[in-house]
């Protein structure tokens, strides 16, 4: 479980968040919505401690991220940052493969390369493992960088924004792949979603956030409701049920 | 492949070694031998410690353009020569211990090399930031070593003018033991920490996803690159662009990220290039163009280029 007490971040002088508490069981999707600069991101770094927090404490499974070894927490949780590009030549099998680096800090053994082949055909990579990963397009790279945190192998996989840039195929698959992860192999994964309608579908709890603090932590259904709706993102937004799921018609 | 390509290069340093050891000699072999062996102890540190300390700056940088010299740091090495000459004169500093002085002045770039740097390594993934300080930190130090060798006496500006230029020909015998045992102690570090090099390289919020001690690291390694700055100069002084020529083309040979590859092939180039060319030039040429000269111009060259391509690309 990840365990958020009072949890303030401040960058450079500025209050991103304030005050937020929150209990995150093991399991599941869970998705965090709101307009920019809402904290999103800042949340999952704070969880990730790729940010200090200012006041409060994050606890992972017991842990405080504050003061816990780096390479153990990396045996606990895994975080895909907001898209940077990867410098260096180097293929696809060989960055899924970092993945396995918190276990065998650059020597693997066979268990690492299964690990590391699980994680190249659940995200459907095996084809191109051996292509240079500056030449794949941006839909591949998304999807290699969440295998490398998939062969992580943690209990916990923090995405920033994965389906940034990603066009309407390459974000479907890559939503059902992680339910297919979170379903299948026990994971639960915390993600940082622009759509609405991907976290409505694929979602087992969304959390919804405006001027960083939570302003709805519930259930889609719940959720996805045109007040809650209203109140995050500041306008009229009808949400219609459509095979079972609420989708919301914010474009019109 | 790689291991071909690896073992050729390996061959081409040693054949370079060879010849720049017995070319021409003419006389009493066992003392030319002595004069070239201590020439040669020399260039292979500068190869080593400035092939190092550029790839290390670059992967903590995670970027491929950006070294310690266009940084400006030989710059900060002349920069503290010449306050020495101007604080203890002319005689003061060539009274000094040399190896004291190195010392010092080893301890002070690692130190510096922290301070002016970390701050930095903020804003690393904005190039053009990062760039467009270096370039104004080497102006700052450049622009204050000539005000201080204005304000000398010009005996005392001739000591700073000796160690302000390049020079592969002669040789500070004092310096080559603390120098070896320094480099052999980077490059050990280095070679220690070859896997969480390419972790680095994935830039710093995925290194630390990773587990890897990003803020120890970055400072052990910022230490590591000053102390071989610090090396480099004080054997051979100021070259601006030998590090990113040879890292360049490592990597080139190399054909991957992974440090494991890219330290050998980086400092097998540096040393062909050293040496070879050395080599070349003091007997083809017998010395009428200064190697540091030609590597500036080579390297310079590459530096555009590398620039143009990448912002094409």
């Amino acid at each position: 479980m990840i365990k958020l007490t009072n949890v303030a971040v401040s960058l450079s002088g500025t209050p991103i968040l304030s005050d937020i508490s929150l209990e995150l069981p093991s399991g599941g999707i869970t998705a965090l919505i709101g307009p920019n600069g809402a904290g999103k991101s800042t949340l999952i770094s704070a969880m990730a401690r790729l940010v200090p927090v200012t006041s409060g404490e994050i606890i992972v499974d017991g842990m405080n991220v504050a003061n816990t070894a780096s390479r153990t927490l990396a045996q606990r949780l895994s975080v895909m940052p907001q898209d940077n590009a990867v410098a260096g030549r180097l293929r696809v099998g060989e960055l899924v493969q970092f993945g396995r680096f918190p276990h065998h800090q650059g020597r693997p053994t066979q268990a690492d390369f299964e690990a590391v082949d699980e994680a190249l055909s659940i995200f459907d990579l095996f084809e191109i493992k051996d292509k240079f990963v500056d030449t794949l397009s941006g839909g591949q790279r998304q999807r290699a960088r969440a295998a490398m945190c998939f062969a992580q192998g943690t209990d916990y996989i923090l995405l920033d924004e994965p389906l940034n840039n990603l066009d309407i195929f390459y974000a479907r698959e890559l939503m059902r792949t992680l339910r297919h992860v979170a379903d299948t192999k026990q994971r639960s994964i915390i993600i940082v979603l622009h759509d609405l309608n991907h976290a409505a579908v694929h979602a087992d709890r969304i959390i919804a956030m405006r001027d960083g603090k939570i302003i709805a932590d519930d259930r889609p259904e719940k959720v996805m409701h045109p007040d809650v709706l209203q109140s995050v993102f500041g306008f009229q937004i009808n949400v219609e049920t459509i095979a079972g799921k609420p989708i919301s018609l914010h474009f019109l | 492949m790689l291991d071909r390509r690896l073992t050729l290069l390996a061959l081409t340093a040693i054949a370079t070694i060879i010849l720049f050891m017995t070319i021409n000699v003419r006389g009493n072999w066992q003392f030319a031998m002595e004069l070239r062996l201590e020439r040669l102890l020399s260039l292979l540190q500068v190869s080593v410690s400035v092939a190092l300390s550029t790839l290390v700056f670059q992967t903590i940088t995670a970027n491929r353009i950006l070294t310690p010299s266009i940084m400006g740091m030989d710059a900060l090495y002349v920069l503290l020569q010449t306050a020495l000459v101007f604080v203890l004169g002319g005689f003061g500093y060539a009274a000094l211990n040399p190896v004291g002085k190195f010392t010092i002045e080893v301890v002070m770039m690692a130190g510096l090399a922290c301070l002016l740097f970390l701050p930095l390594l903020r804003y690393s993934n904005a190039l053009v930031l990062m760039l467009l300080g270096g370039i104004v930190i080497g102006v700052l130090f450049r622009s204050l070593s000539s005000l201080l060798s204005r304000l000398i006496d010009p005996n005392d500006f001739a000591i700073v003018q000796s160690v302000s230029y390049a020079d592969f020909n002669t040789v500070n015998a004092d310096l080559l033991l603390p120098c070896f045992v320094l480099t052999i102690i980077a490059a050990a570090i280095c070679w220690r920490a070859r896997h969480v090099l390419d972790v680095i390289l994935l830039g710093k919020p995925t290194a630390i996803g990773l587990g890897v001690n990003w803020r120890g690291y970055s400072v052990v390694l910022l230490l590591l690159v000053g102390m071989l700055v610090a090396i480099s100069t004080a054997l051979a002084g100021p070259i601006t662009f030998l590090g990113l020529l040879v890292v360049a083309l490592g990597q080139r040979l190399a054909g991957t990220s992974k440090h494991s590859q890219t330290i050998i092939t980086s400092i097998l180039v540096a040393i062909i290039l050293l040496v070879g060319g050395q080599t070349v030039l003091s007997h083809a040429f017998s010395n009428a163009l200064p190697l540091g000269v030609l590597i500036e111009f080579i390297g310079g060259i590459t530096f555009l280029f590398i620039l143009f391509y990448r912002g094409q690309s």
